[in-house]
């Protein structure tokens, strides 16, 4: 990771990148999402379609209820469950005292008995509280019963680095909860991620943890007339292809999804054609559709802001290692969040995670460095 | 923590504007305090402006502060009457005399009996009715724990299967709760309570294949010994880390609750498990969220070697139920009926008013915790000599139901010879059943088997087609 930093000290060198970090951090709706949708299609923010999604399923089914701090008289943290006490009352929406521990296992038992829990995580910083309920028992129940006892709960809430709040509430959670058997966890991007997404969540029999992003929330994004019906459903393990392309292959999940694209922009102006894949489930990984199109660009860049070591890259890196070693045109490059508890200072808080500009210096890489080696080799 | 964060992550929020626009009346409540959001005082701020609205609003959780009006006098300026002040949560009482509450009262709490050690009822007064087929039943599944723990615990010591845990001495609060209950309550155990599921019916065969781990076990092998559970009687499985089945018994009670079931949930630990943050907060949830629960604490004395001496200065557990909110009782864990009384009422109690209820039943661990430790290692022989003889609570129930003429001296022989060899019976035929197949590792860990498990599963039976001689031989492939 130090290696990161070094090149980020390069570029700001080099690049005299003025402004670009601030601008880029609030980043604006993306036009080539757009692709595949008609002219008729609404905008709607990540909020407002986790806070449908909720609605749609908690009407649907009343085993559904949602579980947290203040998700019910103040309406939710960051307001994804507005309305829904109104709508359901203090049985489905349940206010806690403040205990992760508590209310973590207070669902895991109501999902052992039949009920379908939303857990939410004022942050996933807070589930380091409650962690043993999600890997002890959630993860696990199914399997130590021998399938007696499934557990359909969702944990669900921000995760990953928001801005200027420091080490403890900065930090991604997708790798340490990617390696438990059992969980199958969920990364949203859009609009239509969230969605689809959380419904597929809550509809499924066994506990997914469901990774939101904070600074994503007041989001918009182009929703289709199909994914705002409610039985609008994405398969869970399946990752999208979010831009076609036949030179470099980009992984990346939630936030880092924009970044990518807006990465591919960048270097589509310098005539190298970038497929941006959206991973939207950590676990199950889509290897399939990763390793298809390494095949195809044979030069891979991940993105995420965990910590590089044992992170979603390495696992990425090792499965196109495992399964289209011989297609690499190039090394893999990562990019991943500093090896560093999150510094709190704005400067070096951006230091600590991946800009657009390493995303577009690491693509360049490796296609550069594969171009001479070709020359030398002919 | 959350509490801190969400002021901050607040605060953080409105300067970017990431926040929708505030509508909600405890939010505009907030915003008009004018403190600053990461101010933990002006946090609650909302909930006090609109305590009423807010109290209304949930279930009946405003019975905290009913109580705490019992206090209260409207005329407060009236001398002999008590005084008292509005605060957050009800009306206090005050006084201008500086009195710390005591650490503990001068006299602990009292034991709940109902026969004494020779099994002779205290008093005259009448208790709860148990007839003769609900007291030799009791008696009986307290015989076959017995009969239970001593083959297994030999078996364990021969090599035979792994780990055990024996329940001696707590063979009354085993029987005494399961016979209290409905077989509709779900229970969620802790790791000594086999008792409960044998009174519902689990078969000793049933326990001996989980210890074997063999292809009966309807665990599939999977949970190391004496970790069962059963969905067709409603015993929760067993989980290791300790308190874990706490705040998870309150969701299943919340599920009874939402279900307006006739029903409630009953949750067993021992006094080690009262020192984790889980049991804290198990209990807080409860009361709060007024469900129907029955905490049975098995106080044994030992948490593995750390004596109750050094895991509380509280006298004992009950005394935490209230602190909580949470009517309470202390039990003589070693006599069955007492303990069959005391659960049945609280079961009544949690399933009539909806709220927890928790009791303690103390006794005594004469085996060791598992076969892992030797605990004559740690406290004195003699004091485990006491337990299993003075005060067994087997041989006080046995001289109750004796004395009615509801069992003899020939039954008890004939029983405990036939129990007995029962057991060994299991043991055999679960030793030579086959074990669990090779695919019962990949099944369960979801709901349907994805394919990268099933890939893996081929991968691994081709393996051992390829290579027999790497691989056990009793391990059955399976197709």
């Amino acid at each position: 990771m130090l290696g990161i930093l070094r090149q980020k000290a390069g570029g700001a060198m080099g690049l005299s990148s003025q402004g670009l970090g601030n601008h880029f951090l609030s980043l604006r709706p993306l036009t080539p999402a757009l692709r595949n949708y008609t002219s008729a299609v609404k905008e709607m923010t990540v909020r407002d379609a986790l806070n449908s999604a909720l609605d749609e399923e908690m009407a649907a089914d009343p085993n559904v209820f949602v579980m947290g701090e203040e998700v019910g008289e103040y309406q939710g943290a960051y307001k994804i469950t507005k309305g829904l006490l109104d709508k359901y009352g203090p049985e489905r929406v349940v206010d806690t005292p403040i205990t992760e521990a508590g209310f973590a296992g207070i669902g895991v038992g109501s999902a052992y008995h039949g009920l379908r829990p939303v857990i939410e995580f004022m942050t996933f910083n807070f589930s380091m509280q409650a962690i043993d309920h999600i890997i002890n028992s959630a993860a696990k129940s199914n399997y130590m019963s021998a399938g007696q006892i499934n557990v359909p709960i969702v944990f669900r809430g921000p995760n990953g680095p928001a801005a200027g709040v420091g080490a403890q509430h900065s930090q991604c959670y997708g790798a340490w909860y990617g390696s438990v058997p059992g969980l199958k966890v969920l990364v949203p991007y859009s609009s239509e991620d969230a969605r689809g997404l959380l419904k597929a969540a809550i509809r499924d029999p066994d506990p997914v943890v469901f990774l939101e992003n904070e600074l994503l929330y007041g989001e918009s994004f182009p929703v289709s007339a199909e994914a705002l019906d409610s039985s609008f459903c994405l398969p869970i393990g399946k990752a999208k292809i979010e831009r076609e392309g036949k030179d470099i292959t980009i992984t990346a999940f939630s936030k880092m999804v924009g970044y990518a694209l807006k990465a591919a922009e960048i270097l589509e102006k310098e005539g190298i054609n970038a497929e941006v894949i959206n991973l939207r489930s950590i676990r199950p990984l889509d290897r399939a559709t990763i390793n298809a199109s390494v095949r195809k660009t044979n030069r891979l860049v991940t993105v995420e802001e965990g910590f590089p070591q044992h992170g979603i890259g390495a696992e990425i890196c090792a499965s196109v290692v495992e399964d289209s070693f011989g297609y690499l045109d190039a090394p893999v490059e990562r990019i991943a969040g500093a090896d560093v508890p999150t510094p709190y200072a704005a400067n070096l808080e951006r230091m600590a995670f991946p800009q657009i500009e390493d995303i577009v210096r690491a693509a360049k890489r490796a296609c550069y460095r594969s171009a001479p080696m070709a020359a030398t080799a002919s | 923590m959350a509490l801190w964060l969400a002021g901050m992550i607040r605060g953080a929020s409105y300067y970017k504007k990431t926040l929708i626009s505030i509508t909600t009346r405890s939010s505009r409540a907030f915003a008009s305090s004018g403190a600053r959001d990461a101010d933990k005082g002006s946090f609650r701020t909302p909930y006090m402006a609109s305590a009423t609205a807010f109290i209304s609003r949930r279930f009946r959780s405003s019975v905290a502060g009913q109580q705490l009006d019992h206090f209260s006098s409207h005329d407060d300026e009236d001398k002999g009457q008590v005084r008292t002040l509005d605060f957050p949560g009800g009306r206090v009482p005050y006084t201008s005399e500086m009195r710390f509450l005591p650490g503990s009262s001068e006299n602990r709490v009292e034991c709940y009996r109902v026969l004494d050690d020779d099994g002779y009822p205290l008093s005259s007064t009448p208790f709860q009715h148990i007839d003769k087929e609900v007291a030799v039943k009791m008696y009986r599944g307290m015989v076959t724990l017995q009969a239970m723990d001593t083959v297994i615990y030999e078996a364990q010591r021969q090599g035979r299967i792994s780990f055990y845990m024996t329940s001696y001495g707590e063979e009354a609060v085993n029987l005494g709760s399961a016979a209290a209950l409905s077989s509709d309550d779900i229970v969620l155990p802790q790791y000594r309570e086999p008792g409960v599921m044998l009174w519902r019916g689990f078969e000793l065969q049933e326990f001996v294949n989980q210890f074997f781990g063999n292809k009966n076990d309807i665990g599939k092998g999977r949970q190391m010994p004496t970790h069962y559970g059963s969905n067709k009687h409603n015993v929760i499985t067993i989980s290791a880390p300790l308190a874990t089945q706490l705040p998870q018994a309150v969701g299943a009670a919340y599920s009874i609750k939402m279900d307006k079931k006739d029903a409630c949930v009953v949750t067993y630990f021992g006094d080690g498990c009262s020192s984790e943050g889980d049991f804290h907060a198990s209990l807080n949830f409860a009361a709060v969220m007024e469900v129907p629960i029955v905490y049975i604490c098995r106080n044994n004395g030992w948490a593995i070697s750390t004596p109750v001496t050094d895991q509380f200065r509280s006298d004992g557990i009950v005394v935490k139920g209230q602190a909580y909110g949470i009517p309470s009782i202390r039990v003589d864990g070693n006599d069955a009926l007492a303990v069959y009384n005391a659960v049945g009422a609280a079961r009544k109690v949690a399933i009539n008013e909806q709220r927890p209820v928790l009791v303690e039943a103390l006794t005594y661990r004469v085996g060791h915790h598992s076969t892992s430790d030797d605990s004559t290692k740690y406290r004195p022989i003699d004091e485990i000599e006491h337990w299993k003889t003075a005060r067994n609570p087997v041989s006080i129930f046995r001289n109750w139901v004796q004395r009615r003429s509801w069992w003899s001296d020939k039954q008890e022989s004939d029983f405990r010879a036939h129990i007995r060899k029962q057991v060994i019976h299991a043991v055999q035929v679960a030793e030579k059943t086959e074990k669990s197949p090779v695919g019962s590792i990949f099944c369960d860990v979801y709901e349907n088997v994805p394919p990268n498990l099933m890939e893996q599963e081929k991968l691994l039976k081709e393996t051992i087609r390829r290579y027999p001689q790497d691989f056990p031989k009793d391990v059955p492939l399976g197709n």
